[in-house]
C-alpha cells in the first residue's frame, strides 16, 4: 500500500486522518465537516471514525469558527479549521490578521497557535460569485502568518501534514477545480526524500524560460510546457508551494538558469504574488535576465460571472503569448 | 436624561430610559450608603453566599477595591507625566472589577479586554506589568499561562471568541462537572456595553450556548463608548440578552461589590459544574474620560457625573464595614498608608522600565525559522552596527 492512486481530495482527507490519527489534539473545525463532510467532501469519514468532539460542526460563523480555534489553541489543541469557500473568509479576516497572526509575538512567545485554515481557492468549476476568489495575497502580507498552496495529490497529502504539525499558523490553499485530478501518492512515511514545508519545487525542467505557479496554475503551466514543447521552446515550470515565506533559493537559481520568468495566478495582478516575485527577481537576478519579468493573472476586476471565467482565468493562450513576448526581447 | 432628537414615530429604547436606575431586576445587597438592604427577589438566590462571608473577607474587599483605585491613579498621573503613552482609567468600576476578580479560582482563565486593572489585580499580576502596554516598550507584559489571565485585547470583541474557544478546550479536556474543587474550571470574558454591539460578542454568545461552554460572560455597563450611550448600541440591556441565546442573563449593581462577588460565584460555580454559560451585566458607571485621550465633557453631563459619584463603589463598602463595626479608622488609615506605598512603587518601576533592545521587534514572529524575518534582522543590525562604525552622522 505504499503507493497509491488518489484524487486531490482524497489525499487531503488521507493527510487529515493521518494526523489526527498521530495526534489526539488535532482537531477539525468548520461547517458541515461532520456528516456530510464538507461541501467537497475533504472530511469525508473522518467524524464517524474520530467522533463529533474531533470533527466538530461548528455554527455559521467565521469569525466565530477561527475565534474560538485560537482559543482552543491556547488550551493546547491544534484545530484545523475549514472554510468553506475562499469568499467566505473575510467574517474572519479579522481574527486572522490582528489575532492569530499576532499573539505569538505579543506573547513574546509564550503563546503557539497551531492552526490551519483550510481555504478552497480559485476559479473554473463555474460557482456563483463569492465561490471562486483567490485571497491568498491578504494573508501572505501579513507577518505571522504562513501561506501555503498544494496542487497535486501527492503534494497534498503530506503538505496538510505538515502544516498540522507546524507550530506556526498557516494557511492552506487547496485549488479547487483540481480536486478530482487523480495521481500516485507514496503513502510510505519512511521513502524518499521530502520537501519541505516551504520549498518551491521545480516539476518540469527546460531551459528557455521559468513559469512560477502554484495552486491550480501549476497544472496549467504545464499543459503550457507541453504545448511549447510541440513548437521546439523549452519551457521550465516550478511549483512555488510556499507563497509565505517564498523560496527565493529555488526561485533564483530557476530563473538564473533561463534568464526569462513569468509568473502566473489567478488572483489580480495588481498587487498580487506576482508583483512580490517580481521585484524579488529584478533585485535579485538582475544580471541574469534576458527580459523583464512579466506576469499573467485575473484582471483588476471582482471575479466575473462563470460565463467569462475562461477569458477571466490564465489559461493556455495568454501565457502563451506571455512567452512569445518574453522571448522576443 | 439626554435631550436626544427623535422622529415622532420611534419608540424609545428602553436602554435609554434612566442610565442612573439598574431597575428592579438588578442584584444588590448594600445601598449607596453601605446600609444592608432586605431581601428582594432579585438578591435571594444570591444572599446565602453574601451571608457566608465573614468581616475579614469584607476588609480584603475593601482594601482591594481601595489598592486598585489607587493604582489607577498613578496609571493616569504617570500618563500626565508622559511616562505612559495612554491609561485607560477604570475609575467607578473598581467594585465590578474586583468582585468578579474575586470570584474567581486561581484554575479559572480571564480573558480582559484593555481596562481590567482590577481583575488583573485579582489575578495576582504585578501593577507595574499593567504598564508596559501603555508606555509602549511590549504589546503585552506578562505571561498568560502564568497566572491564567490572558493579555489586554485592544480589538473590541476578539478576546469573547478566545474565552470561548479556551472554555470548549476546558470541556474537552474533562475538567468541567468533575465534582472536584480544586479541578472543576471556568472561563471569565470581560467586555463593555460597546463590545456588546460586535459580531464577535454576539458570536461567542452562539458558540457558547451551542457547545453549553463553561464561560462566564461579564459585561462593565459603563453607560459610555467613548461618546455613544447605550442607546447608541442596543434595543434592549445586555442581560436581557442572554435568554436569547439560551443561558441566563444577570443584572447585577456593579458598584456594590458583596453583589458583584456573589452572582460571578454563582455563574462560576454553574459553569465549573457543567450547567453551561451565564451573561452578567454590571450595571456601573465610568467616572473618569474614556482614556486619557479622550474629553468627556464634550458628550456627557456634569450632573449625570455627579449622581453616579454618590454611588461611589468604595464609599459604599467603607459604610457598610462601619455600619457593621468590622472595621475602624485604624484599618481605614492602614489601608491608606499601603496605597501610598503601592503607588511609589509602580512609579518608581515605571520610570525603570529598562528600553528593550531595537532588534527584539523582529524577535517571536513566528515559531519557526521564517527566512524573510531573519534576513531583515540581519540588515537592520547591519544598518545599525554601520552608524557605530561610521561614528556619530
Ligand atoms: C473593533 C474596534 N473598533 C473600534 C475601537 C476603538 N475603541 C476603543 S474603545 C471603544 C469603546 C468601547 O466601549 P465599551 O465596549 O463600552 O468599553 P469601555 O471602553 O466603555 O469599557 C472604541 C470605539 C476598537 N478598539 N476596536
Amino acid at each position: 500500500m505504499a503507493a497509491q492512486k488518489m484524487t486531490l481530495a482524497k489525499g487531503i482527507n488521507a493527510g487529515l486522518r493521518a494526523a489526527m490519527e498521530a495526534d489526539p489534539k488535532v482537531l477539525l473545525m468548520g461547517e458541515d465537516v461532520g456528516k456530510l463532510g464538507g461541501v467537497f467532501r475533504i472530511t469525508e469519514g473522518l467524524q464517524k471514525d474520530f467522533g463529533e468532539d474531533r470533527v466538530v460542526d461548528t455554527p455559521l460563523a467565521e469569525s466565530g469558527i477561527v475565534g474560538t480555534a485560537i482559543g482552543l489553541a491556547m488550551r493546547g489543541y491544534r484545530p484545523v479549521v475549514e472554510i468553506q469557500f475562499d469568499g467566505f473568509i473575510y467574517p474572519a479576516f479579522d481574527q486572522i490578521v490582528s489575532q492569530l497572526a499576532k499573539m505569538h509575538a505579543r506573547s513574546r512567545g509564550a503563546l503557539r497557535l497551531p492552526i490551519v485554515i483550510r481555504v478552497p481557492f480559485g476559479g473554473g468549476i463555474g460557482a456563483v460569485e463569492h465561490h471562486s476568489e483567490s485571497n491568498e495575497a491578504y494573508f501572505a502580507h501579513t507577518a505571522g502568518l504562513r501561506v501555503v498552496a498544494c496542487s497535486d495529490p501527492a503534494d497534498a497529502y503530506w503538505m496538510i501534514q505538515q502544516a498540522i504539525s507546524s507550530d506556526d499558523p498557516v494557511m492552506f490553499y487547496e485549488p479547487k477545480r483540481r480536486y478530482h485530478e487523480r495521481a500516485e501518492v507514496d503513502l510510505d512515511p519512511q521513502s524518499g526524500s521530502r520537501l519541505g514545508l516551504h520549498d518551491a519545487r521545480v516539476v518540469r525542467d527546460g531551459t528557455q524560460l521559468t513559469l512560477l505557479a502554484y495552486g491550480p496554475t501549476v497544472k496549467t503551466c504545464l499543459q503550457v510546457a507541453d504545448a511549447a514543447a510541440q513548437e521546439g521552446i523549452s519551457l521550465q515550470v516550478v511549483d512555488l508551494r510556499s507563497l509565505s515565506p517564498l523560496d527565493t533559493e529555488t526561485i533564483d537559481r530557476a530563473v538564473k538558469s533561463t534568464g526569462r520568468a513569468i509568473v502566473v495566478h489567478e488572483a489580480s495582478t495588481f498587487l498580487g504574488l506576482g508583483s512580490e516575485i517580481a521585484a524579488h527577481i529584478q533585485q535579485e537576478c538582475f544580471h541574469h535576465l534576458e527580459a523583464p519579468v512579466l506576469r499573467v493573472g485575473g484582471y483588476n476586476i471582482p471575479y466575473p460571472p462563470s460565463r467569462f471565467e475562461e477569458e477571466f482565468l490564465p489559461g493556455l493562450d495568454r501565457i502563451l503569448e506571455a512567452v512569445d513576448r518574453s522571448l522576443a526581447y | 436624561m439626554p435631550d436626544v432628537a427623535v422622529h415622532h414615530e420611534t419608540v424609545v429604547p428602553q436602554a435609554q430610559q434612566d442610565i442612573t436606575d439598574g431597575g428592579p431586576d438588578m442584584v444588590q445587597f448594600v445601598d449607596g450608603e453601605g446600609t444592608r438592604l432586605e431581601r428582594t427577589p432579585a438578591n435571594t438566590p444570591y444572599a446565602d453566599i453574601v451571608e457566608a462571608l465573614t468581616p475579614e473577607d469584607g476588609r480584603s474587599m475593601y482594601r482591594d477595591l481601595v489598592l486598585v483605585r489607587r493604582l489607577d491613579a498613578e496609571g493616569h498621573a504617570l500618563q500626565r507625566q508622559g511616562e505612559l503613552g495612554l491609561w485607560p482609567s477604570l475609575l467607578g468600576q473598581e467594585a465590578a472589577q474586583v468582585g468578579a476578580g474575586r470570584a474567581m479560582r486561581s484554575q479559572d482563565f480571564a480573558f480582559p479586554g484593555y481596562r481590567e486593572h482590577g481583575v488583573a489585580w485579582c489575578r495576582g499580576i504585578e501593577p507595574e506589568q499593567l504598564l508596559a502596554l501603555f508606555r509602549g516598550v511590549d504589546n503585552g507584559g506578562w505571561s498568560p499561562s502564568e497566572l491564567n489571565y490572558h493579555l489586554y485585547t485592544i480589538v473590541i470583541g476578539n478576546q469573547m471568541l478566545h474565552a470561548t474557544g479556551y472554555a470548549m478546550g476546558m470541556q474537552r479536556d474533562g475538567v468541567v462537572g468533575t465534582g472536584d474543587e480544586e479541578r472543576d474550571a471556568a472561563v471569565m470574558a470581560f467586555t463593555g456595553d460597546g463590545g456588546t454591539a460586535q459580531g464577535d460578542f454576539n458570536e461567542s454568545l452562539v458558540f457558547a450556548g451551542v457547545a453549553n461552554a463553561p464561560l462566564v460572560i461579564f459585561v462593565q455597563n459603563n453607560q459610555w463608548a467613548i461618546s455613544e450611550p447605550n442607546y447608541k448600541q442596543f434595543r434592549v440591556p445586555p442581560y436581557q440578552r442572554a435568554q436569547g441565546f439560551g443561558f441566563p442573563g444577570i443584572r447585577v449593581d456593579g458598584n456594590d461589590v458583596l453583589a458583584v462577588y456573589a452572582v460571578t460565584k454563582a455563574a462560576l460555580d454553574n459553569a465549573r459544574s457543567g450547567q453551561g454559560p451565564t451573561l452578567i451585566e454590571a450595571f456601573t458607571y465610568r467616572l473618569g474620560a474614556h482614556t486619557t485621550s479622550d474629553d468627556p465633557t464634550k458628550y456627557r453631563s456634569a450632573a449625570e457625573v455627579d449622581i453616579w459619584r454618590e454611588k461611589d463603589p468604595i464609599k459604599r463598602m467603607r459604610g457598610f464595614l462601619s455600619q457593621k463595626g468590622y472595621a475602624d479608622d485604624a484599618f481605614y488609615a492602614s489601608v491608606d498608608r499601603e496605597a501610598d506605598e503601592l503607588a511609589v512603587r509602580v512609579r518608581t518601576a515605571c520610570q525603570n522600565m529598562p528600553e528593550p533592545s531595537q532588534e527584539r521587534m523582529f524577535d517571536e514572529i513566528y515559531v519557526d525559522p521564517h527566512p524573510v524575518v531573519e534576513r531583515e534582522k540581519a540588515q537592520f543590525l547591519e544598518y545599525q552596527a554601520g552608524f557605530e562604525t561610521e561614528g556619530a552622522r
